[in-house]
């Protein structure tokens, strides 16, 4: 079967939504009921964060709903159950992300060999260094269909970019500026920069950009430089409101595509 | 085998640089550039020269009468609790400090358990005039408030880190992550042989002049560079991984390693990496960590701020695996005991984590003959109200 990221990418160029949210969060068992809410609101493409307790990538908000996921009980094999049947269910690409640590646990081959039964489209391991995915993982990842998705940064030299684009096959997920997650600047003139300057570079896999997108102004502001945005601590914090879960997430979308 | 690092910077199967692509190209300069600057001749005649008049080196190895009396074996103590600052951390902080300078790096970031290595990073910084914060678990700064207030006086930023458990391993998170928000002014000396590649190597050469100073004063004092036991404690591991060094590759000579047991290896409330934890990564480094079935980090627990972390350097769990070093534990109590023990014989107050190596001298089943060294990584004062509130020395 062909990607789910490939073939939206195909279909889609401009102005991709992607939702970040972390599994178990705010109850152990909403994972279907956000992934569902949030296909029906007209996002794109969903990463489901694995939680951990020690997500070095990440800012406060995220590391808060990762605590709180834990202590609810989200362990990936717990997660894998939540997925078992959401491929009868829904069509978007879903791509897993966490830190290396809880998948070498679980068992990296297993995981991939898991993750694609339950139709996961791709993984994102920010600790997870290209070189030990290229000597040690790439080729498990491939016999799965599982696209890595790499980030890059305003830091990172064209030569690895290009040899990032070189070892991925999906997106790759440009970090906006040098920050963990949840940082709610605006996209700077540096940044501006960089996107331009990754525009210009015609690399084989579309670019999203991640990290401080957090209301329509930066959504569209980000969608003028790459294929799509991605938002993610943003999101974390919508789910928190009072109301219903359903209601929090269709509002919280409207926001950002209207 | 070899005990040293490879040049993808894995010792065995432990350590490479288990990092996200912000802190990349940090971690790549520091790889391409340690060794060609701290081998350079105007580096090294700065740092040695700063480490002979401004820490105090060469730091005594001291014959313990008493201690040897009571023990029947002869011990020496390497008092690196004389260096300026009161412990072996700040060989370390000069290095990288200097190695900051040359880098450019006008910020500098560090992260602390007992406080020993803030108070060191502090100090340098104070010496070279560079802007400095320190970040320390909130459980740590209270239970460490003398060292607090020695990093606050010599100017430097103290930042609570309030997640997790809020001690060492919390405070390193945050470090990391101040790093990846700064990546271009600023510098972050690691305080232990943790970390990704190179840290663990650059800790463990600025360290190793300790074991480099122990074999020649033994050879002075007993005739032979190399005695039968060196003994440290382990948290993350530098001062162990100091006293090791030159000793590594020198088979007759049994390192040991001494771990926080905490209240008790299987209390649950414990530090001993090596008994509980299993292959993992953390903060970059693959290595031994204590970490639930899920792969989710365990909160560690010891008296000692200094030993409060749920991994060791991927150094010693290489010496772990290969079976180069022999891992012991201590507990809380032991090592209180310990504290006495070294204080009422020899009149020397130890810190908290230096005890723990002490308190491990009845198990080595030492014969007479045999030279034991332990490395004394730190004096006590920081501890005292742990001390005071312990043996009841406040009582009328």
């Amino acid at each position: 079967m062909k990607n789910r990221i490939k073939s939206l990418f195909e279909q889609k160029q401009k102005g991709l939504l992607s939702v970040y949210f972390t599994a178990g969060f705010p109850k152990l068992d909403d994972t279907e009921t956000i992934i569902l809410e949030l296909e029906k609101s007209g996002v794109d493409l969903i990463e489901v964060g694995m939680p951990f307790s020690d997500p070095l990538a990440d800012g406060p908000t995220i590391q808060q709903s990762s605590t709180v996921a834990l202590r609810n009980g989200m362990t990936i094999p717990k997660l894998f159950e939540q997925l078992q049947d959401i491929r009868q269910k829904t069509q978007i690409p879903l791509v897993l992300m966490g830190y290396l640590n809880p998948v070498m646990q679980y068992g990296v081959e297993r995981f991939c060999q898991k993750a694609a039964e339950v139709g996961i489209d791709g993984i994102i391991l920010p600790d997870l260094p290209l070189r030990e995915y290229v000597d040690e993982y790439k080729e498990m990842f491939e016999k799965y269909n599982l696209s890595k998705v790499f980030l890059i940064t305003p830091q990172t030299p064209e030569e690895r970019i290009r040899e990032i684009d070189s070892h991925t096959n999906g997106f790759i997920y440009m970090v906006s500026s040098a920050s963990t997650t949840g940082k709610t600047i605006g996209l700077a003139e540096q940044s501006q920069a960089y996107f331009q300057r990754v525009a210009g570079m015609k690399l084989q896999n579309p670019g999203v950009i991640g990290f401080g997108i957090h209301d329509r102004e930066t959504f569209a502001s980000a969608c003028n430089h790459a294929s799509g945005a991605i938002i993610g601590s943003a999101f974390v914090k919508a789910l928190q409101q009072e109301g219903s879960l359903q209601q929090n997430i269709s509002s919280f979308i409207q926001s950002i595509k209207n | 085998m070899s005990y040293h690092v490879n040049e993808k910077g894995f010792y065995g199967k432990f350590g490479g640089a288990y990092i996200p692509e912000m802190l990349y190209p940090n971690v790549e300069e520091l790889r391409q550039n340690y060794l060609r600057i701290i081998q350079e001749p105007d580096f090294q005649e700065e740092l040695q020269a700063l480490l002979k008049d401004y820490v105090g080196r060469p730091t005594p190895l001291y014959f313990a009468p008493r201690l040897s009396e009571k023990y029947n074996t002869k011990v020496y103590l390497k008092r690196e609790d004389l260096n300026h600052t009161g412990a072996h951390k700040i060989n370390n902080t000069i290095g990288q400090v200097l190695l900051a300078k040359r880098l450019g790096k006008k910020r500098i970031i560090a992260e602390t358990g007992a406080g020993q290595h803030g108070v060191a990073t502090a100090t340098v910084c104070a010496l070279m005039g560079l802007e400095c914060i320190v970040y320390m678990g909130e459980i740590d700064i209270e239970r460490q408030a003398p060292n607090v207030a020695r990093m606050k006086m010599l100017g430097a930023q103290v930042v609570p880190a309030t997640s997790g458990s809020k001690t060492l391993k919390d405070a390193t998170n945050e470090a990391i992550r101040d790093w990846i928000n700064n990546p271009e002014n600023t510098y972050y000396i690691i305080g232990s042989v943790v970390g990704p590649h190179p840290y663990p190597d650059m800790v463990a050469r600025f360290q190793a002049v300790i074991s480099e100073e122990i074999r020649a004063q033994l050879l002075e004092k007993e005739g032979t560079e190399l005695p039968t036991y060196v003994v440290a404690c382990v948290g993350g591991g530098s001062n162990a991984a100091g006293a090791f060094y030159h000793y590594l590759d020198e088979s007759e000579v049994q390192l040991i390693a001494v771990e926080a047991a905490g209240k008790g290896v299987d209390s649950g409330e414990s530090a001993a990496t090596s008994i509980l934890g299993k292959d993992g990564i953390i903060h970059g480094s693959r290595t031994l960590l204590m970490q639930t079935e899920d792969g989710q980090v365990t909160e560690p627990y010891s008296i000692s701020a200094g030993l409060d972390y749920p991994g060791v350097g991927p150094l010693h769990a290489h010496l772990f695996e290969s079976k180069r070093a022999r891992f012991e534990s201590a507990t809380d109590e032991e090592a209180l005991q310990a504290v006495l023990e070294l204080t009422r014989l020899e009149g020397i107050i130890p810190a908290l984590e230096s005890a723990h190596a002490l308190a491990v001298l009845d198990r080595l089943n030492a014969k007479p003959e045999d030279v034991v060294v332990i490395n004394l990584s730190g004096r006590g004062d920081k501890d005292l109200s742990t001390y005071l509130k312990h043996f009841h020395f406040d009582e009328k």
